[in-house]
């Protein structure tokens, strides 16, 4: 089917040496190891912002990559004959979100329970820190996609990205860096739920948002 | 060839409305100041309360204007009026302007309140993301050089914005209830009595029509601006 | 068999009027060039044809045994598009490179048999970085062969192409409307090939 070709094609780019999945897990170790450099090796404070300073690490990590992912296509011209294929720009869009989210937030997710350990995460939050990353992180690919297909045609659209997408992604944040928090306090706080919610909305709706930004960006 | 910029009937209108607004802000200004400076100091806050008359307002217009700014964005979209992009494009300046006004008066407020400049007070953290989409809107207005192209893809931008804000909102204000204690701008704002109502009120009025006044140059100069060009680019294509 | 008409087009960048009352008819088998200076619009009017740009005037329409189709996204099905820019991924093999889009366009077609008819079938395993600019452009022409669309948009088909390239476009073109299908070059210089001429004067 069209859209596994895209996937599969999207997904085997990433992995490629010089792909992006490995500069994402990369990426992400290295900011959380900088963290503790900048607030001190406090075994109890770290244990405490662990979940935040993670959660924001994977939005930042699966930034890094979403610049190039309707750019490349769009500059080498493989868009245009992708929108003349039997593929609709919906679809296009929703094949290119996850096979971003199979080759950042998956792996992302599988490498937060090690650097939690660096963090010393007590044992009662991992759970919610690897269920929290595996719902919240398509939410990043989906509105991240908006936000690449809006500045596809910006040179430096890289530089951009961020801006757009960073606030949208504040909810994600909240409630993902929220539910390890709660565990930690030993309080139920739904966020989970709140956070699944909020995906699953980001994830149905985005593609729409996207590919009428592709379609902007094909008439120019 | 001037169908993309020509509304020439809204030029008319809006340099008629214009006098009109302005002084109105004007007027609504003076009275609301006098009244806002005749107010005694509250019990609690003393004359610090002060600040809520022009905080409130520039709150009020900051969301104001980005549901304006979406609206137009939208009518950019369905219908592709030329005048629908310029509205939402000259909206967004004056929406960050409005939305850093209340920031800094709501710092400043909560200043002799909190002990602190900044407490991530659920309400102002709203408004610091607003700014960020603010903000982003304009850098992606000026970083697409196709000004059809820039006009479009903002207009996404600007729904995407409109539908994530009242949940990033919901996600602060859970975010303040499970870390944070009291806010002194709690939902509907702190219990008003008459003495700060009428003040407050005309002052919400100035703010707005000042605004309304300030877009509608704002827009005016803008159609302007591309009639000038396209005048520019004609002639040097006749030469 | 197809036809494509346009009637009346106009096209508007930038506030700047392009071309305008453009028409064009092109029945099955035929050719059609498309001439004009630089920034005359020839790059525009294809992809309006494609459906990519909308007209600012006009329509463009599409005609199998069928169906008539006007609207922009649904006539993709009929276009086989080469353009400047080659769609060649640096870090995929050829013969990966042309797969992806076969499997894409859904077509059965024999891919290492299209790589043949280029001449790029010892270099089927070779990654796309390792082409040349004239080799990519073979790798184009396979793909445009490959999806056996019947409406062929082509836009300065013989940049990049050596003298052997040339030929091969000019005799894939020949085939491709001998079979029925039509085709539209944009270029700056002549194909070599009978039909008709449509000339953008500028604006």
């Amino acid at each position: 089917m069209s859209a596994t070709a895209l996937l599969v094609r999207d997904i085997r780019l990433a992995a490629r040496a010089g792909g992006s999945m490995v500069l994402a897990l990369a990426f992400f170790a290295a900011v959380a190891t900088l963290v503790p450099f900048g607030v001190g090796a406090d075994l109890a404070l770290l244990a405490r912002i662990a979940g935040g300073v993670l959660w924001v690490g994977a939005v930042l990590a699966s930034l890094i990559s979403l610049d190039r992912l309707f750019q490349a296509d769009f500059e080498d011209g493989s868009l245009d004959l992708i929108a003349l294929s039997p593929l609709s720009l919906e679809t296009t869009a929703a094949a290119k979100i996850a096979a971003h989210w199979l080759t950042t937030g998956l792996p992302l997710t599988a490498l937060s329970p090690l650097l939690a350990l660096l963090f010393n995460l007590p044992p009662p939050a991992y759970q919610p820190l690897v269920v929290s990353l595996l719902l919240g992180t398509p939410c990043i690919s989906a509105l991240g996609s908006v936000g690449a297909a809006l500045t596809m045609s910006v040179r430096r659209g890289g530089l951009i990205l961020p801006l757009l997408v960073l606030p949208l992604l504040a909810p994600a944040v909240i409630f993902g860096a929220g539910a390890v928090l709660a565990a930690l306090d030993g309080i139920a706080s739904g966020a989970l739920w709140l956070l699944a919610a909020f995906s699953l909305g980001a994830v149905l709706l985005s593609p729409f948002a996207a590919a009428a930004a592709v379609r902007l960006n094909l008439a120019g | 060839m001037f169908r993309y910029a020509n509304p020439k009937r809204f030029m008319d209108l809006s340099g008629a409305l214009l006098p009109w607004i302005a002084s109105a802000s004007a007027l609504a200004f003076a009275a609301g100041l006098y009244l806002a400076l005749a107010a005694p100091p509250d019990y609690l806050q003393g004359d610090s309360v002060r600040i809520m008359f022009v905080h409130v307002p520039a709150a009020w217009l900051a969301m104001m204007i980005y549901g304006l700014m979406a609206l137009a964005s939208l009518l950019s979209l369905v219908n592709r009026h030329p005048l629908a992009d310029v509205a939402a494009k000259t909206a967004a300046p004056l929406g960050a302007l409005f939305t850093a006004l209340a920031l800094v008066t709501g710092s400043l407020w909560g200043r002799p309140m909190w002990g602190a400049w900044w407490v991530w007070d659920g309400r102002l953290t709203s408004f610091l993301l607003m700014l960020f989409l603010y903000l982003g809107y304009i850098a992606l207005w000026n970083a697409i050089e196709d000004e059809t192209r820039a006009a479009r893809a903002t207009a996404v931008l600007a729904l995407v914005g409109v539908v994530n804000l009242p949940i990033i909102e919901f996600s602060v204000d859970w975010w303040t209830t499970l870390h944070q204690g009291e806010s002194i701008f709690r939902k509907g704002g702190p219990t008003i009595s008459a003495v700060f109502l009428w003040p407050l009120f005309l002052l919400a009025i100035a703010y707005t029509a000042l605004f309304f006044a300030l877009w509608l140059v704002r827009i005016r100069t803008e159609i302007l601006n591309r009639r000038a060009r396209a005048m520019l680019m004609n002639s040097s294509e006749a030469a | 068999m197809v036809s494509l008409s346009a009637q009346n087009l106009a096209c508007i960048r930038g506030g700047r009027l392009v071309f305008r009352h453009v028409s064009l008819r092109a029945d099955t088998g035929e050719f059609v060039s498309i001439e004009g200076p630089n920034g005359a619009g020839k790059t525009s009017l294809l992809r309006m044809i494609a459906g990519f740009l909308k007209p600012q005037a006009g329509d463009v329409r599409i005609q199998s045994e069928d169906e008539t189709i006007s609207d922009a996204e649904e006539r993709g099905k009929y276009i086989g598009w080469f353009a400047h820019q080659d769609a060649v991924k640096p870090q995929l093999s050829v013969l990966e490179n042309l797969q992806f889009f076969a499997e894409l366009y859904g077509v059965r077609g024999d891919v290492s048999a299209a790589l043949e008819t280029v001449g790029l079938a010892r270099a089927a395993s070779l990654p796309g970085q390792y082409l040349s600019a004239g080799q990519k452009k073979r790798l184009a022409l396979a793909r445009l062969v490959l999806a056996g669309r019947p409406l062929w948009l082509l836009d300065e088909p013989f940049a990049a192409l050596d003298v052997a390239g040339r030929a091969l476009a000019v005799s894939l073109i020949a085939e491709h409307c001998a079979a029925g299908g039509i085709a539209l070059a944009a270029t700056h210089e002549p194909l070599g090939l009978d039909g008709q001429r449509l000339s953008l004067a500028g604006a």
